[in-house]
């Protein structure tokens, strides 16, 4: 290094490293909402860019997606910014979560009729509306498995070689949902299920898009997913290779929702955003971008693949204040299981 | 030594001293006051839990064992075959690459581990092909244990071949004349000369492996497998539980003083840096059979090391790099990762010129016991940075400022201070050394001449340490900008940096994307890294015209 660079004003240097490490200023529109949601939510693939072109060709304003790992994550993040949160709409919560989330305080009733809202088990709530809903399965490689496991017990005990990745609990709602599941199935014996289970167990994940990047990237024959997943390999890929497990014991179901921030900075903008939400162009959206069951009744088919999927028998779910109640403990008994 | 400062001149150097201890002091004993200070007044944690916390200080253990072991154990023979082949082409680059791992970003090498030993990698490839069996699985513990010997190994051989050509060059001479054999040869010659770096470097290696962060987040796959770094880490940002973080901070604080209580013993303060690129003659060697066990084993180590950097370099190749490099996010990211590890050099820099030239003025003002006090205090200041490992120094201030979440300028700054001490104790290395050299030379000098002061410092200090700085100031960036830890507490979507962005891209299954940016930012850090390798280099070939030579040093 020549020795003239030891001459630099240091306060010069200083003040360019900070001007350079501060991100410029967003540009501003007139209008403006921010939706906090999770990550394969945004994703080029997933409903975020043809839910925002629809969105803003109405409302004149500017959209904006702020992407978490999962949906979990989203509950932390809110817990940690509190009032700060610079946001008008959370949206990829689920039931499980419901209960914790308005604990914070942080959420107002949204004020918007959702009679046309159909999901398993009626699910009707003042704060938080649904926008689709799954059953979360075990997706499987048919080329490198030929025999999936036909129940949550034979996932449990089977082949320690055949892997599977799962989310985290602490972070992901499908890793909160297996925990439910297993809970459900298991009751009290949920822990030693866990550490049977553990050494199936490829990779923990923060998200699940994470988690099915190592599936489909063939590190791993086993993901937690959805019922549904194989429906976007039979339509955008035309192949039957990934399916679903259907379980003997049922499959736990996911409702997935949306809430309205009382710090909104535009609670308007934000209410007309979950209006939209419920509408058709947003409804149709979901079934071949999120790959979830739409909430409301949509106008156009499902796609043939939709009925090609596993139809679970019985629906597994929690009450959500069952899940405040018990989400702490229930985490630790599955770090404590998973840690041995 | 004299004093070779003025009055006035040692009197500021005592100030600038001062001020550097009360800066650092208030940089880590303010953080770690908030954690003390969470964990006495906020809830304990539940007892339910206490097994998870012994299972994760356990394992935090046990890696850190199992890979200073592993490290040091295959590191003897490399070493030991490195020494034995004093002039094979080739060599220099070798040693040359074995420099590399220090500045890579942990991220960046547990991708390009990734790609080799992962499933779909070339070595399981090779081997269900071989047997026909299940592949194995890098995550967990074994996964944790092939990054650190990534990283440490080529540092551990550099230590103990530098250990085995420290020795004068007639015990080689000796050696062949008197016929001794290869195991005689270890026994009685190269495994005395190296027990001492060994020991060293495995406190060392302890030490770095005991506060991995990167590493275990990305490879360990699950709570079976997390360290105390990511249990601090996950308590705050996966389930927002402070309490949960003090006490796992706290016992991350207890076994990082136990690791450096253990350097200090170990003396584990050799400088790799002097490592002398030509090996010398031996005479003492000889024999087929032996050459090609020795060539193996360069070239197994060669393999192991330069197959991750190389998959790095094909993967990130075959991304589209030029609609990479039009994305805004990615120059956003780049920009702010530029500027946070400028200010973080900036700042260690100068904390250590002030630390050095407080402690290196020594006699000539006031009483002997101030001048102690400050040289010991000088010394802690240093020890406190190595104590309190980044994360736990984030939770502190991450629970200080909650989250620091308001402003974007807050978490900037936080992380630029974290950033820079974690870089202080390999700059004040680089620098001590270099700092008393110049000053013996030019001190007297520069007393007689009658430049003092600023000007002293402009005109004579500044040039003759132009090198070192620049060496300290490329490894001080390089570190930064491959640091994972602050901003994963701090970053969100207004803040993010390289490395952070790199991690949501693998996140979010864009592997072309994450492969592109993993090689932009190793080109970032490893020509940073070369930077700091030739200006160090180029200093001592330009400044000792006599090379010390061994003869003359007969036992």
């Amino acid at each position: 290094m020549p020795s003239k660079t030891t001459n630099f004003t240091l306060s010069a240097m200083l003040a360019a490293g900070l001007a350079a490490a501060t991100p410029l200023a967003a540009q501003t529109a007139d209008r403006e909402l921010t939706v906090y949601t999770y990550e394969s939510f945004v994703a080029e693939w997933g409903p975020g860019p043809q839910i925002e072109a629809a969105f803003e060709a109405q409302c004149s304003c500017d959209l904006k997606w702020v992407g978490v790992a999962d949906g979990v994550a989203l509950l932390n993040r809110l817990k940690l910014e509190g009032e700060e949160a610079a946001a008008g709409v959370v949206l990829g919560l689920d039931t499980n979560l419901v209960t914790e989330a308005k604990a914070t305080g942080l959420f107002e009733a949204h004020g918007i009729d959702a009679a046309a809202v159909e999901v398993p088990g009626d699910f009707a709530d003042d704060t938080f509306l649904p926008y689709d809903y799954g059953h979360f399965a075990v997706v499987y490689d048919s080329e490198a498995i030929a025999a999936p496991p036909a129940s949550l017990k034979e996932l449990v005990e089977g082949d320690s070689n055949q892997k599977i990745v799962i989310q985290d609990p602490r972070t992901s709602t499908p890793g909160l949902g297996l925990l439910l599941w297993i809970k459900k199935v298991y009751g009290d014996d949920a822990a030693a299920a866990w550490s049977q289970l553990k050494d199936r167990v490829l990779t923990v994940t923060p998200g699940w898009s994470e988690a099915y990047g190592l599936f489909t990237s063939g590190e791993a024959p086993m993901v937690l997913s959805y019922t549904t997943s194989p429906a976007y390999h039979m339509v955008a890929e035309e192949t039957d290779r990934y399916q679903a497990a259907a379980f003997d014991e049922g499959h736990y179901l996911q409702i997935e929702v949306a809430g309205l921030l009382k710090a909104a900075p535009d609670k308007e903008l934000a209410r007309q955003f979950l209006t939209f939400m419920l509408s058709q162009e947003f409804q149709q959206v979901i079934p071949t971008t999120n790959w979830m069951l739409p909430a409301v009744a949509i106008e156009a088919d499902l796609p043939d693949a939709f009925d090609k999927l596993v139809k679970p028998a019985t629906s597994l779910l929690y009450e959500p204040q069952v899940v405040a109640e018990n989400r702490k403990a229930w985490i630790d008994e599955w770090l404590n299981a998973m840690s041995k | 030594m004299s004093s070779l400062l003025t009055r006035a001149e040692s009197r500021a150097a005592v100030l600038g001293g001062v001020i550097a201890i009360a800066a650092i002091s208030v940089a880590i004993a303010v953080p770690v006051t908030a954690l003390l200070w969470r964990g006495t007044t906020g809830e304990a944690p539940d007892l339910g839990f206490d097994s998870y916390l012994l299972r994760v200080t356990r394992f935090t253990l046990l890696q850190a064992v199992l890979s200073t072991l592993l490290s040091v154990a295959l590191a003897i023979p490399l070493a030991r075959a490195l020494a034995r082949r004093p002039s094979f082409p080739g060599r220099v680059w070798l040693l040359r690459l074995f420099a590399v791992p220090l500045g890579l970003p942990p991220l960046v090498a547990a991708l390009g581990l990734l790609t080799i030993w992962g499933r779909q990698g070339a070595v399981n490839d090779l081997l269900t092909g071989l047997t026909g069996g299940e592949p194995f699985s890098i995550y967990g513990l074994s996964g944790i244990l092939l990054a650190h010997v990534f990283f440490n190994l080529p540092l551990t051989a550099r230590l103990l071949l530098l250990g085995l050509e420290r020795l004068p060059q007639e015990y080689w001479k000796n050696a062949a004349i008197l016929g001794l054999g290869q195991w005689t040869t270890f026994r009685h010659v190269e495994w005395p000369a190296m027990l001492q770096p060994a020991l060293a470097a495995a406190s060392l290696v302890f030490m770095l492996c005991i506060t991995s962060f990167t590493l275990v987040l990305v490879l360990g796959g699950g709570p079976a497998a997390t360290t105390l770094e990511v249990a601090v880490y996950q308590a705050l940002r996966f389930d927002f539980d402070p309490s949960r973080a003090v006490f796992l901070a706290v016992i991350q604080i207890a076994l990082t003083i136990a690791a450096l209580a253990l350097l200090r013993l170990t003396g584990g303060r050799d400088d790799v840096s002097e490592l002398m690129v030509t090996g010398q003659a031996r005479p003492d060697v000889h024999g087929r059979a032996a050459g090609l066990v020795d060539m193996t084993v360069i070239l197994v180590a060669a393999l192991f090391v330069l197959s991750p950097l190389l998959a790095t370099l094909v993967a990130g190749l075959s991304a589209d790099l030029p609609r990479l490099l039009t994305e805004a996010a990615l120059w956003r990211a780049g920009l702010t990762s530029l500027g946070v590890a400028l200010c973080a050099a900036l700042l260690s820099l100068l904390l250590a010129l002030l630390l050095i030239r407080a402690r290196l003025q020594m006699p000539g003002l006031g009483a002997q016991r101030t001048k102690h006090g400050l040289d010991a205090l000088a010394g802690a200041a240093g020890s406190l940075v190595l104590m309190v490992p980044p994360i736990v120094l984030g939770a502190g201030w991450f629970l200080l400022f909650r989250g620091a979440r308001g402003s974007i300028l807050l978490p900037l700054i936080l992380i630029i201070i974290i950033n820079a001490m974690m870089a202080l104790p390999f700059v004040m290395r680089v620098l001590e050394g270099a700092y008393r050299t110049a000053m013996s030379r030019n001190g007297q000098l520069a007393l007689a001449l009658g430049v003092t002061g600023l000007s002293r410092i402009r005109r004579i200090d500044l040039p003759a340490l132009a090198r070192p700085l620049g060496a300290a100031f490329a490894f001080a960036m390089a570190l930064s900008l491959g640091d994972l830890g602050a901003i994963a507490l701090f970053g969100n979507d207004r803040l993010v940096t390289l490395p952070y962005l790199l991690l949501q891209k693998m996140g979010s299954y864009r592997t072309a994307d994450a492969a592109g940016m993993a090689l932009i930012l190793a080109t970032l850090c490893i020509g940073l890294m070369m930077l700091a390798d030739r200006s160090v280099s180029r200093q001592r070939s330009g400044t000792q015209k006599n090379p010390q030579k061994n003869k003359g040093r007969m036992p």
